[in-house]
């Protein structure tokens, strides 16, 4: 069958473990329950304080000046202190039904201002800066879920033409992108798998990954959408949908993971109807995809929004933010313990900001990540503090953020 | 294994000429390619950095005055230019006598990775032919200034809208600084993001790089005026930068900085780590980059002497080939080798994941040696060959085209797999995804 554009979901990672002709069985996990979990990683720096500004904050004005925030309808009010920009009404929506906590002023451990070094430091879950083999702490979720002997290890999902960082490791993981070519044929297929086993054996496991899938997604559900480089905002809620149809099947993966970029606003960044507010539009129609697609399971789903960094409280010269601290995290769900804007509030006054310029961290974004997992997850927290996120013994799990009798 | 290394590690694989006559001498042959000049012939479609500043204005005009009358502007970005830039690397590549240039033109425009997109598009082939090209067998430096001081950098981390707090245009229109190219500079471009440098020292090299621009308001500005410094917009003041205290001279400032950042031992090694990952791959000795950063500073920065140990040392040639090539590569390889009518190189390095300058982040393309082996862009690798073969009139003997890319290095399995093909379309795609073309 030949398709000139469609998608394909196709298996990948390192240390895949299925053979060819694998067909997925149903998987099971934390008991009675069977839960999702999907990590939105906002690549960039997300501006927190764009995002959900303190509004109550005496000293927001004169910190961060964007006069734009204080206009009439820029904002929705969450709570007496914080308001949440305009451009998200489905997080309102959410955020209303109990389904959507915002954290804020949270941060990893990193410190410095690199991107690539904050989105090391965010997806290994590594107290610093990893060298040599990285993995991600999503995979290290993934290979702790329980799967007993005639269950299929569960899978997780990445919608990136290459596996991002924090779903690394030894799981096995799915990888997701648009198709422009048609299929190869199987007898193609089957001698080059013959030479790759004989040669190549990373090359081989990733090509029966690949092709193994294929079928599954022949039948074309969502033909013809385009050729849009994926990660731009028009293809956020795209992207969303494809994982979300793929997560609520029966026989999906579990775990998944989307990467959005766009949010490093240096320059102009327009909050509300600029680049930024756009974005964060963009964003909120992906979590709207989500909520729906995702419906049937939404009771047992667990969406978390991250970013590497958050950006300067000040404005700068050219009328945007550069890299800061801490900033806002998400979590939304059917199980969620929402409706509320947890924050060790510091203060935007100059003498409260990390290093004259930062929001100070308050919260860690792993004891929120491990209080999360061990809720909705059943990881315990010993292995949460060593095999998920490395010597992280000493940061407690964050809890009552997930399951509705905590 | 020395033609494949020469073919596939330092060049883009055999042309025609070269498949039915190889080298004698690879290692020799690749040396010699040092001493070829390495700039573009110039080319009509492709416009320089002057010129590009003229069609970015009239692209504006057009979609101003399409609004004003309110109808649908035809379009105007910048896809047009790199559309023809792509395809005119394409022809290079499949032309060329020197393809060991156009690899190192892939390194240095990773090195200095600008976006195709938006505003920077229209400039970022102009930057590889005017900062990168001339300079990828001179001295760092002089590449390092040019790409700093290019319009592609300036527009693509935010400089040209930089401006000093302190300066006439700060004062008058209360504008103000951006760190965004000043951190990119120590952390991507010279010292590494383990080289030493604090947040003051991003903050000092970004009141330094203020004044670098390019002017386009509307009206007013002949364009050979709109690129460059401009003293209005620079922070007056002396700067300290890494302990060093550089006087205020205006343009001469950001010189200064330069000259001591390239000789700086941060730089040296960062710049030959990448050399070495991104030409011999993971698997090199770290002694090799270790040594080549001696060279880079006993040379004061010369990148043709620092390529040249490269090619001169055992480990580049015995190391082994381990790096699953960037689809670019492949696509620029195939151009050569069989000058395939399809499929579109821009819809096929979108496929794979590699979409023409559109590096995920100014860091670059990932360069480990396994950054490509996912599952679907593997696939779409497969889906692709399949797509050059089965468009290919008359289908070339893949069997004579393997023994003659791959030389010794042609494995049994491989050899076998070809010679057994049901067809000639389809021994051309499995030489295409043989793993002697697929790694380096």
């Amino acid at each position: 069958m030949t398709q000139l554009i469609g998608r394909r979901l196709a298996l990948g990672g390192l240390g895949a473990l299925f053979g060819w002709g694998y067909m997925p069985r149903l998987s099971s996990a934390a008991g009675t329950r069977d839960p999702r979990l999907l990590v939105l990683v906002l690549r960039g720096g997300m501006d927190g304080l764009a995002a959900v500004p303190a509004l109550g904050d005496p000293a927001f004005d004169e910190a961060r000046h964007a006069p734009e925030l204080r206009e009439a309808g820029a904002t929705t009010p969450l709570d007496s202190f914080f308001a949440l920009n305009r451009n998200m009404p489905e997080l309102a929506a959410m955020y209303r039904d109990r389904q959507a906590l915002v954290l804020h002023a949270v941060a990893s451990p990193y410190r410095g201002r690199s991107h690539f070094d904050g989105q090391d430091v965010l997806e290994s879950g590594a107290p610093a800066v990893s060298t040599g083999g990285r993995t991600g702490w999503l995979n290290a979720a993934l290979a702790l879920l329980p799967h007993g002997e005639r269950v299929a290890a569960p899978r997780g999902l990445g919608i990136a033409a290459t596996v991002p960082l924090i779903l690394r490791g030894p799981a096995s993981v799915e990888t997701w992108q648009r198709q422009v070519y048609r299929y190869a044929d199987d007898d193609t297929v089957a001698r080059l798998l013959d030479l790759y086993e004989a040669r190549d054996p990373a090359l081989a496991e990733a090509l029966r990954a690949g092709a193994a899938l294929d079928g599954t997604m022949r039948n074309g559900e969502d033909a013809a959408d385009g050729m849009a480089v994926p990660g731009t905002p028009l293809n956020f809620a795209a992207d969303a949908a494809a994982a979300a149809r793929f997560m609520a099947r029966p026989d999906g993966p579990r775990i998944g993971a989307i990467s959005y970029g766009g949010w490093d606003t240096h320059a102009e960044q327009g909050s509300v109807t600029g680049r930024l507010g756009r974005n964060l539009a963009a964003l909120d129609q992906a979590l709207g995809a989500l909520k729906a697609g995702l419906a049937p399971v939404w009771q047992d789903t667990v969406v978390a929004v991250v970013t590497e960094f958050g950006r300067t409280v000040r404005v700068n010269g050219t009328r945007g933010t550069d890299h800061g601290t801490a900033t806002v995290a998400l979590l939304l769900g059917g199980a969620v313990r929402g409706g509320r804007v947890l924050a060790d509030w510091p203060g935007l006054a100059t003498a409260q900001l990390f290093e004259g310029r930062d929001l100070a961290p308050t919260t860690d974004i792993r004891a929120a990540m491990k209080g999360m997992l061990a809720e909705h997850l059943g990881l315990d927290e010993q292995r949460l503090g060593s095999q998920v996120f490395a010597e992280s013994a000493g940061v407690r799990p964050l809890r009552g953020l997930v399951g509705r009798h905590a | 294994m020395l033609l494949h290394r020469a073919h596939f590690r330092f060049g883009l694989g055999p042309s025609p000429a070269e498949a039915a006559s190889p080298p004698a001498a690879p290692r020799e042959h690749v040396l010699r390619q040092l001493d070829q000049p390495t700039t573009l012939p110039p080319s009509p479609g492709l416009p320089s950095a002057m010129e590009a500043v003229g069609l970015f204005l009239t692209a504006r005009e057009d979609i101003n005055t399409a609004r004003r009358e309110r109808v649908q502007p035809h379009f105007v970005g910048p896809f047009p230019i790199s559309g023809r830039e792509l395809l005119h690397r394409v022809a290079q590549a499949q032309a060329t006598a020197t393809p060991l240039h156009e690899r190192l033109a892939l390194h240095w425009c990773n090195h200095f990775a600008v976006t195709d997109a938006n505003k920077t598009g229209f400039f970022a082939g102009a930057m590889e032919r005017e900062a990168i090209r001339p300079n990828m067998l001179g001295r760092f430096h002089a590449m390092l200034r040019g790409c700093t001081t290019h319009p592609a950098m300036l527009f693509f981390l935010d400089n040209r809208v930089s401006t000093g707090p302190n300066s006439a245009e700060g004062q008058r229109r209360r504008r103000g600084l951006n760190e965004n190219l000043g951190r990119e500079l120590l952390e991507l471009h010279t010292l590494g993001v383990d080289g030493g440098y604090t947040q003051q020292d991003v903050q000092e090299v970004a009141r330094i790089l203020t004044g670098w621009t390019v002017h386009v308001e509307a009206r007013g500005r002949p364009l050979e005026e709109r690129i460059g410094f401009d003293p209005a917009l620079h922070e007056p003041g002396p700067r300290q930068v890494l302990g060093k205290r550089y006087p205020d001279a205006g343009p001469e400032q950001l010189e200064l900085l330069l000259v001591d950042l390239c000789r700086h031992p941060a730089t040296a090694r960062h710049v030959t780590r990448r050399l070495v990952r991104h030409f011999v791959g993971d698997q090199a000795p770290p002694a090799l980059a270790q040594r080549l950063a001696g060279v880079f500073r006993d040379t004061d920065g010369d990148l043709g002497a620092v390529t040249r140990a490269m090619l001169r040392s055992e480990e580049a040639w015995t190391t082994p080939a381990t790096k699953l090539r960037p689809p670019v590569e492949l696509l620029f390889s195939a151009a050569r080798m069989v000058h395939p009518e399809r499929p579109a190189p821009r819809g096929a390095l979108r496929a794979m994941g590699q979409a023409w300058q559109n590096a995920p982040s100014p860091a670059g393309w990932p360069e480990e040696d396994n950054s490509w082996v996912a599952a679907d862009s593997v696939k779409t690798r497969l889906d692709w060959a399949l797509e050059v073969a089965s468009h290919l009139s008359p289908v070339p003997d893949a069997r004579r085209l393997a023994e003659q890319a791959f030389g010794d290095g042609l494995s049994a399995e491989t050899k076998r797999a070809i010679e057994r093909a049901a067809s000639g379309g389809q021994a051309m795609t499995l030489l295409l995804m043989s793993p002697e073309f697929q790694r380096r």
